[in-house]
């Protein structure tokens, strides 16, 4: 067995784009969950209104509106990124407004339902590619600016991106980098503090004379732009875009991912996704290469597809029930988490 | 030895006639006419109620008498059905619980809601109003909020000080004693600075060593001019410490009076025996079944 | 991990792999990617080439036959690229929208369409129902199909209410218990040959014992014991759907599967009504069943106990209820009503991997619009559920039809927190 092979395939996944786009989603989540206790199961619907909205831009609106502007092709991406993160802050207040006041579990099912309304409408929109979706040149914006040298693979020790990608993944951690930054910033401050206050008792920060649910909004608002930001990045490194991705499953993976790194801690997430995706790709490839060579007999290889989210659905239990502060967890905080 | 607050306030009260709905001389909360109905129960229905400025007021009933649903109300944790009451002269009828409490009606709760998993010091410096660095723009802007955060901690430090709690000031608040939890959500209420403070229950779960520095604590808050309105079933601490006494049963107030006047009420008897025929008056029952969400 | 606890996780393990062996028989489907190639009025057109290529440098080739179709099997879920040659069509031909689609394959198989020429419509989705007969006719036709969606709902809907009732568990594993009682009732069936009416017998039997009454005892009871609270126990839950839905997956495959009998059943034409015999008989006796729950909670000991845990825990326990006894109940009570909606869907449509899934968000809608926690509510917000799914395709595409559904449970939620049938009660 080449386990070589696995390992760099692991490794490659564990910062490539996929890695990004979950590590920003789950960014989101943090803030949401971990830190103001918001329960969202619906970060996907956050993350397509990011690549629809790139997605139609550049696809569907850019062609139809060079008569008055010619140039609109060459700069429409710019113009979609603050469109896109507009249309996320307008879908915080909508999923906000009837739920921030309700009980938790009540958020928790209309995210998770928004979501998929999101997917099911976007489905049978033909502007919007239909079950189809977009796909195309959809990142030539962001690709024209690539200042990696014109060959076909970029080789960075273990791994190798194509030019493309490595241009993706770059930009990508700068961004994870800035958007970390403001995190560790924001939550050391008076805000971060009332925060996590809500999350421990909102009746309490009530009677302290803090409007919670300005707060429960802001955080709302704030993860899900993490979120439209993964989908942003998604659609770039992808140049696609299909309603049958933006699966509940998604926000379930984020979730597993947060809690194996650490809930409520600034570089939880990153930890979370590397680990995560690394283990998730070596044992897939290990998996895949062992029923290759017959070493494992009972598998077909098709089946191997399926055991990524089994092996998910087992993490997330175990992780939940034993070490809800798996890796950055203070031990003084888990003798309390009686909850 | 009552000091100079305690003496006036108490001749103050001295002339009102015992009696519900009493009038006082200075009124900080007065309430008319509140009801609360929850289907076909009527928890609360007072038709008039009066607090006196720096008094220790106590609310004592039998269990469902809406002791705490009148808190609830009258601190914007619940809407009433009927009625209307205004806090040092103006309305606040029905106004969010945030903004009484920034305009210095501040409670405490009946089960102690101590902030966990953030710290002793965090869990005080959280009381602190009108906090530059609270607003999210300028939460990533250190300068901006860095000297009054020292202020905040300063004033936090010296309340901690004075309950006692300094030496845990790094802990996590869930790793405090019930008692000590008590005293946290009291100094953590003063860092509000009220005017009116309203304590649910302030004994309930403290082991008799602590109850008489609460007690002390209680007599200090007055004594700096704050108006101190509390919910008790231990009828000793009651005895020792209220100015006043508001007595509801059913959801009416049926007494009111000075400690002793109100202790040899036949109506405040009956009310006990007639809802508890074995209970004991200095027992401290009502707290476990606070079922369902959390 | 201590001693306990290992003791059960085996047991877990060992209760998901007693499905995994009892059906191992079944063999499963690969995942695939068929890619369509249609001409004008959506005639197939043989032998064109298509290329698939995907992850891992993975590539693959068919020729399409005579239905224009072309099945390229791959070896993991992913995405793919799978391209039209375009010379290989006829003559001045090209595909529509470019000879491209990126399609991404999770399982089962993946279809790629591409319609040719000019005029070629898009044989994309499921039939908007029959454009013919009158609208009278459709709205009689889409109550009848309503009725049916709503019990189905109301089947699983109410056992997840008690379930959150008397336990707080909002479990999302709810609609798994509705696929696990469809594909056991399919095992006794098609593997291992029993007439279908003995397989859903033992099926519930199964339902009721295993997922119901075995999960509860092996991963619930010994969670409440350890006081875990609802929001990680909301979480297992996730963790737990992901597990059980994946591993029917990986056993029988991405494609919907057909119980041996009464499959192929014709509908009765009753006036403007299509509906078949199997849907009536399994609509009566779904309503027995609902009324049956209904009626025993109303009068027997144990159902009022149940209303009394769903009411007060700590006061039923203290007033001589046992709790535990109870919860293990509406477990058994929620998983057999679940295993029968399951068997009533797997009987009516198909048996597939997904079914839990998709009907679990409008259970959720269901007892939200009802009521969180109210036993008749579960059964009205059914019907509000059920109902609208299906006339809201008068108005809408047939593809949004569950999103009418949820969109219209937010609706609500603004207008009526407490839903229809909840006490009026202040939260947060």
């Amino acid at each position: 067995m080449d386990l070589g092979f696995a390992l760099t395939q692991a490794l490659s996944q564990a910062i490539g784009v996929t890695a990004i786009i979950y590590l920003l989603a789950t960014m989101g989540l943090n803030i949401q969950f971990g830190y103001a206790g918001l329960l969202n199961f619906g970060q996907v619907a956050f993350v397509a209104v990011g690549s629809y909205t790139i997605g139609a831009c550049v696809m569907t609106v850019a062609p139809a509106i060079t008569s008055w502007w010619p140039s609109a092709e060459s700069y429409i991406l710019w113009i979609a990124i603050p469109l896109a993160l507009l249309v996320s802050l307008l879908l915080s207040l909508l999923l906000g407004i009837p739920t921030l006041r309700l009980r938790a579990d009540y958020l928790a099912i209309v995210t998770i339902a928004t979501g998929e309304i999101f997917r099911l409408v976007v489905k049978s929109i033909e502007p919007l590619g239909g079950v189809q979706g977009i796909s195309g040149k959809i990142g030539a914006n962001f690709y024209a600016l690539n200042p990696f040298p014109d060959v076909d693979r970029v080789e960075l020790g273990l791994v190798t991106y194509t030019r493309s990608d490595i241009w993706v993944v770059v930009v990508g951690w700068i961004v994870i980098g800035l958007l970390l930054l403001l995190t560790w910033a924001l939550m050391r401050s008076p805000w971060g503090r009332s925060l996590r206050g809500i999350r421990e008792d909102e009746d309490a920060v009530l009677a302290l004379g803090k409007n919670t649910y300005l707060r429960k909004m802001q955080a709302l608002i704030l993860g899900g732009l993490f979120g439209t930001m993964a989908g942003i990045f998604w659609v770039v490194a992808k140049q696609s875009v299909q309603p049958d991705s933006f699966v509940p499953d998604f926000t379930f993976f984020c979730y597993t991912i947060l809690i194996l790194g650490g809930v409520a801690r600034v570089l939880g997430p990153l930890i979370g996704t590397i680990i995560f995706w690394f283990l998730l790709v070596f044992t897939e490839q290990t998996l895949i290469t062992a029923v290759e060579s017959g070493t494992i007999g009972f598998l077909e290889l098709t089946q191997v597809g399926p055991i990524r989210f089994i092996l998910v659905g087992v993490a997330l239990m175990l992780l939940m029930i034993f070490r809800p502060q798996w890796i950055l967890g203070d031990r003084k905080e888990l003798a309390l988490d009686a909850r | 030895m009552p000091g100079e607050v305690a003496a006036a306030a108490q001749a103050a009260l001295a002339v009102v006639s015992p009696e519900p709905g009493a009038t006082k001389p200075d009124s900080i909360l007065v309430a008319d006419s509140v009801s609360r109905h929850f289907g076909g129960l009527t928890a609360v229905d007072v038709a008039h109620l009066e607090v006196q400025r720096s008094s220790i007021t106590a609310l004592i009933g039998p269990n469902g008498a809406g002791k705490s649903t009148l808190f609830n109300l009258l601190t914007g944790f619940d809407n009433a059905d009927t009625g209307n009451w205004t806090y040092e002269g103006a309305s606040v009828t029905n106004m969010p619980s945030y903004k009484l409490a920034r305009k210095g009606m501040v409670r405490t709760f009946q089960l102690t809601k101590s902030l966990s998993r953030l710290t002793v010091l965090d869990n005080m410096r959280l009381g602190a109003t009108g906090q530059k660095g609270e607003r999210m723009g300028a939460a990533i802007l250190p300068f901006i909020w860095r000297g009054q955060e020292k202020a905040i901690t300063e004033q936090a430090m010296a309340l901690l000080e004075r309950f006692n709690l300094a030496a845990k000031s790094a802990d996590f608040a869930g790793a405090l004693s019930g008692g000590q939890r008590k005293l946290l959500e009291m100094a953590r209420a003063l860092m509000l600075k009220p005017n009116l403070i309203m304590l649910d229950e302030p004994m309930a779960g403290v082991n008799p060593a602590l109850k008489q520095s609460l007690l002390d604590h209680i007599r200090d808050i007055r004594e700096e001019g704050t108006t101190v309105m509390f919910v008790e079933h231990d009828m000793d601490m009651v005895r020792d410490v209220s100015d006043w006494v508001v007595v509801m049963a059913q959801g009416k107030v049926i007494a009111e009076g000075t400690p002793r006047s109100v202790m040899g009420n036949q109506a405040v008897i009956d009310a006990y025996l007639g809802a508890h025929h074995d209970r004991n008056l200095t027992a401290s029952g009502e707290s476990l079944t606070q079922g369902g969400n959390s | 991990m201590h001693r306990g606890m290992s003791r059960w996780v085996i047991a877990a393990f060992a209760f998901l792999g007693a499905f995994v062996l009892c059906a191992g028989v079944a063999s499963a489907a690969s995942p695939s990617i068929t890619a369509i190639v249609t001409g004008g009025d959506k005639a197939p057109i043989a032998g064109v080439s298509v290329s698939v290529t995907g992850p891992e440098g993975f590539t693959g080739s068919g020729t399409t036959d005579a239905e224009g179709r072309a099945t390229i099997e791959v070896p993991a879920a992913g995405q793919y690229i799978v391209k039209v040659d375009e010379k290989t069509l006829p003559p001045g031909e090209t595909v529509k929208d470019g000879p491209e689609r990126t399609v991404n394959v999770l399982s089962g198989d993946k279809k790629a369409l591409f319609p040719v020429g000019i005029g070629g419509e898009p044989a994309g989705g499921e039939d908007s129902g029959s454009g013919a007969g009158e609208f009278g006719a459709q709205v009689l036709q889409l109550i009848v199909d309503g009725v049916v969606l709503s019990l189905i709902i109301a089947l699983g809907a109410l056992g997840l209410n008690l379930i959150f009732g008397t336990t707080g568990l909002t479990n999302f594993a709810h609609g798994e218990l509705l696929a696990l009682g469809a594909f056991t009732a399919y095992v006794f069936n098609a593997t291992l040959g029993l007439n279908l009416i003995v397989a859903c017998i033992l099926a519930l039997v199964v339902s009721a014992a295993a997922w119901g009454w075995g999960q509860n005892y092996l991963l619930w009871r010994p969670l409440r014991k350890r006081g875990t609270g609802l929001i990680a126990a909301m979480i297992v839950s996730i963790g737990l759907a992901m597990t059980i839905r994946y591993i029917l997956l990986m056993i029988f495959g991405g494609d919907g599967r057909f119980y041996t009998d009464y499959a192929g059943q014709s509908g009765l034409e009753i006036g403007p009504v299509n509906i078949t015999p199997k849907a009536i008989i399994l609509s009566l006796l779904a309503i027995l069943a609902l009324t049956a729950t209904v009626l025993w909670l109303r009068s027997s000991r144990m159902g009022k106990a149940t209303r009394a845990v769903s009411d007060n825990p700590a006061l039923a326990s203290a007033s001589g209820v046992n709790v535990e006894r109870v919860i293990a109940v509406v477990w058994v009570l929620g998983a057999t009503l679940a295993g029968f909606a399951g068997m009533f869907q797997g009987i009516n449509n198909n048996v597939a991997w997904t079914m839990g899934q998709g009907l679990l968000l409008t259970m959720f809608a269901a007892i939200v619009l009802g009521g969180l926690g109210t036993i008749g509510g579960a059964i009205v917000g059914s019907f509000v559920v059920g109902m609208s799914v299906q006339l809201s395709t008068l108005i809408v595409p047939t593809q949004m039809k569950t999103g009418a559904a949820l969109a219209l449970m937010i609706v609500l939620l603004l207008i009526r927190p407490q839903g229809l049938l909840g006490k009026p009660e202040r939260v947060g």
